[in-house]
């Protein structure tokens, strides 16, 4: 069965593969009804057909041998058992394996018209841990990314009017890694992720309905160190206003109280390396806890002042619709949310049995507390556990051990943070806002698993 | 943090921040010399162009509607249409107001949920706003690139067709002001929401759900009532290509219908193809803000060109030379603007179509 000439190592082939064409006609007509015991018959009734390849011994596992036999990826060494391996440095920038190619950020088809106004998800369903790779990053453009030469970048600091501060100043980049740094991890968030969603089941997997999620450790000054080398005076200017230096020149109002917090930062660093040039290289703000287009990108100026800007993204879009027709402006705050990653939308179970439930959770208001996972779509829920260091408004890894007994479950995770907040329902959360904000969705996520394994994207009534 | 959830809530932005403070501001300005210098006037004038709703930051100018509408045809109707209305690239600008939403500042459309869309003017309270971005990130391929009346005067067009200001209006730094008692939704925002990580722009004291973690036999809604249609089951690609080949799950092949045995056996998948060669070409000058390859957008998609032109002895020449003039009529009546890109890019390109115009 192994005779073609693809590299050894790999995995056995499935047991379908014994089927012949009317079998698997057969197969599929059944398994859409959801027959899954019939399919395993069929399986059965194929392999004793095909006598001359041995009948696999287990057929519905993951982890296929032949009776008598064993498995040739053990039986017959490899050939990286039995040669020589490339040499160091080979890659002066090492890349992912080749077999991880399916792991690739991704647009949602017919979201918006341009490439350049767009935003790729980055793919949760693949993930481990809570750090986004850097090359995984979601993005969103308002007009193009682009890669600035940090010798020629500038960031410049000055007042709506001369009170606002002492001194106008201009940082080089040189001058801006002289400073005292931090290095923190905090989630971003868009505030339009999981928009898609809040009238109805949009979109098919994790990566879609909530890829606009990626968390790293950044590296920074805090703005705060700035502000004071400029004399800012804090008793007038209770505003921020960052700017971008790409064409859109993205401009959001920041309160003074967070920058005074020291929480604001002025970061080049992502983990361990400079930001990528989609994430702003050299010099982006970061602003824990609030949504990513405030994290101004290509930063090339803030200004203090004593009003808000009423920006663009913050006065035609980012605002939400209330059901009294009245928008919710400078909406900001990412509230605390969770989801399910593993399994997910689109994913199929292999068989029953064992699974280890995995997902995220975070808070722009702090630290997440617990998160609770539900199998029976909210009926009946249990506590899990919280994977390596819970920080604030920073993803948190939760999980949790769930046996599938290979009937239809509802699988939901529900966070709370450090300040008691529960994360919604969609019953909940379409009571206050109904179905038209767009933004700031943060509500239970329902993953159905089928019958047949499965995973749909679904939400309840 | 504070025991009391209600005091953590009002005051929890304050706590986190004041801890965060003392541990990352050890040291203060004065201990740090020579790191950074004082910006120059000029410095600042280059890039201090933000303007606020009480319009400080607006430079002194003015603009007619008519003038506005020569630059809104040569650089803003082939994206935004001829009247704004144009939903084709961009979310529309103008539509869904009336004579009584200036009156009220409330635009009622917005609580007509059978209403297709939310427009630029349905939503936009303050036209400082549409001056700001207009000026700083207009026209959408050449930002900045507008001289200060021209802002004022294509302002003063999208306030015209909004039915704003009249066909004669001349906008200015003077008058302004007044323009803003007129725009529809004015009145149209709220404060109140817990979602302002400060104290200055919130009304509310708490978040707007309470929900409660209940874990034993709790109510539920146990129906289905939303799921993806199967005929949408493949319109995202192929999700089987979209998940890890090893893993507790595969991907599901949704290019095979619901319920099709999952494939175990891990060949590895091809890596993502690098995109053919003029793409990055297209990409760097704009080409693909209005054309797509297939389908049109703005324009014609390159196929479409590719299938008109290709064929023509002058294929190349042809091509190349309408690349860099620009055009209208062939396609249509939204004029394509003069590109300036070299004569070895604009002849790879043009060869790139007369080839059919491959992904």
């Amino acid at each position: 069965m192994n005779s073609d000439d693809k590299p050894s190592g790999r995995l056995i082939k499935a047991p379908e593969n014994f089927l012949d064409p009317a079998g698997i006609r057969q197969v599929f007509a059944e398994a859409k009804s959801g027959r899954r015991d019939f399919m395993r018959k069929a399986f059965s009734a194929a392999a004793a057909a095909g006598a001359a390849a041995a009948a696999p011994a287990a057929l519905a596992t993951s982890n296929p041998v032949q009776a008598g036999e064993g498995d040739p990826n053990i039986l017959t060494l490899p050939e990286h058992s039995k040669g020589l391996g490339q040499a160091v440095a080979t890659e002066g920038y090492g890349k992912p394996s080749k077999y991880e190619a399916n792991v690739q950020r991704r647009q949602s088809p017919g979201l918006t018209q341009t490439a350049q106004a767009s935003v790729s998800f980055a793919p949760l369903q693949s993930l481990f841990g809570i750090v986004t790779p850097s090359g995984l990053h979601f993005e969103r453009h308002h007009q193009g990314w682009w890669d600035i030469d940090p010798s020629k970048h500038r960031l410049m600091l000055n007042g709506s009017d001369a009170t606002m501060l002492k001194k106008p100043m201009v940082f080089t980049m040189d001058e801006l890694m002289r400073l005292p740094s931090v290095s923190r991890f905090h989630f971003i968030e868009c505030g339009a992720n999981t928009g898609m969603e809040w009238g109805n089941v949009a979109v098919p997997t994790v990566q879609y309905s909530h890829g606009m999620l990626s968390c790293s450790e950044f590296t920074g000054v805090p703005l705060r160190i700035l502000l004071d080398l400029a004399g800012v005076d804090y008793k007038k200017a209770r505003y921020v206003l960052a700017e971008g230096a790409d064409g859109s020149s993205m401009t959001r109002t920041i309160p003074m109280e967070m920058v005074e917090s020291g929480e604001v930062l002025v970061a080049y660093g992502q983990n361990g390396e400079m930001l990528r040039p989609e994430q702003g290289y050299p010099l982006r703000l970061v602003v824990p806890g609030v949504q990513g287009v405030s994290w101004v990108k290509y930063l090339r100026r803030i200004e203090v002042g004593d009003k808000p800007y009423a920006t663009k993204d913050e006065a035609v879009h980012y605002i939400d619709l209330m059901p009294n027709g009245q928008h919710r402006q400078y909406s900001s705050i990412q509230e605390c949310k969770s989801v399910v990653t593993t399994p997910s939308g689109g994913q199929v179970l292999l068989d029953k049995g064992f699974y280890n439930i995995s997902g995220l959770a975070w808070s722009g208001r702090g630290r997440i507390k617990r998160v609770d996972v539900s199998v029976d779509g909210g009926r009946n829920w249990r506590s899990t556990r919280l994977e390596g260091a819970v920080l604030p408004k920073c993803l948190t890894r939760f999980n949790i051990d769930w046996v599938w007994d290979g009937k239809p479950a509802l699988i939901q995770s529900r966070a709370m943070d450090e300040t008691g907040y529960v994360q919604p329902s969609y019953k909940q959360l379409r009571e206050v806002r109904s179905t038209r904000s767009i933004y700031h969705n943060n509500a239970v996520q329902t993953w159905l698993v089928q019958e047949d394994g499965e995973v749909k994207n679904v939400q309840l009534s | 943090m504070s025991s009391s959830p209600k005091l953590a809530l009002i005051g929890m932005v304050g706590l986190c921040g004041a801890m965060l403070a003392t541990a990352a501001l050890a040291q203060s300005a004065k201990d740090m010399p020579n790191v950074g210098r004082a910006a120059t006037p000029k410095e600042i004038a280059a890039w201090d162009i933000d303007v606020r709703p009480d319009f400080k930051g607006l430079p002194k100018g003015s603009g007619t509607v008519a003038k506005g509408q020569d630059v809104w045809e040569g650089k803003c109707a082939q994206c935004h249409g001829i009247f704004g209305e144009s939903g084709e690239v961009f979310s529309p600008l103008v539509g869904g107001t009336t004579p009584e939403d200036i009156k009220s500042g409330h635009v009622a459309r917005l609580n007509d949920r059978g209403f297709p869309g939310r427009t630029t003017l349905m939503k936009v309270a303050t036209v400082s706003t549409l001056w700001d971005y207009i000026n700083r990130a207009m026209p959408w391929t050449a930002p900045k690139s507008l001289s200060t009346d021209e802002v004022y005067s294509v302002t003063a067009f999208l306030l015209n067709l909004g039915g704003i200001v009249p066909e004669n209006f001349e906008l200015s730094d003077k008058n302004i002001a007044e323009v803003q008692q007129r725009m529809p939704n004015r009145n149209g925002m709220t404060l109140d929401h817990a979602l302002w990580p400060g104290k200055g722009l919130t009304t509310a004291k708490a978040p707007d759900t309470r929900s409660v973690a209940c874990m034993k036999d709790c109510q539920v809604e146990a129906k289905i009532s939303s799921f993806l249609p199967e005929h949408a089951r493949n319109a995202h690609g192929n999700l089987a290509e979209q998940n890890r080949a090893v893993g507790p799950q595969h991907g599901a092949d949704t290019s095979k219908p619901s319920g099709t045995p999952v494939q175990r056996a891990a060949d590895p998948a091809p890596a993502a193809k690098a995109p053919a060669a003029p793409m990055a070409l297209l990409n760097k000058n704009s080409c693909t803000a209005c054309h797509a390859v297939a389908g049109k957008l703005v324009g014609p998609s390159f196929q479409d060109i590719a299938k008109k032109h290709g064929e023509r002895g002058d294929a190349i020449a042809y091509l190349s030379g309408k690349i860099r003039s620009g055009g209208v009529g062939v396609w249509g009546q939204i004029p394509m603007p003069a590109q300036t890109l070299s004569d070895a890019d604009a002849a790879s390109i043009a060869q790139w179509l007369k080839s059919g115009a491959p992904r």
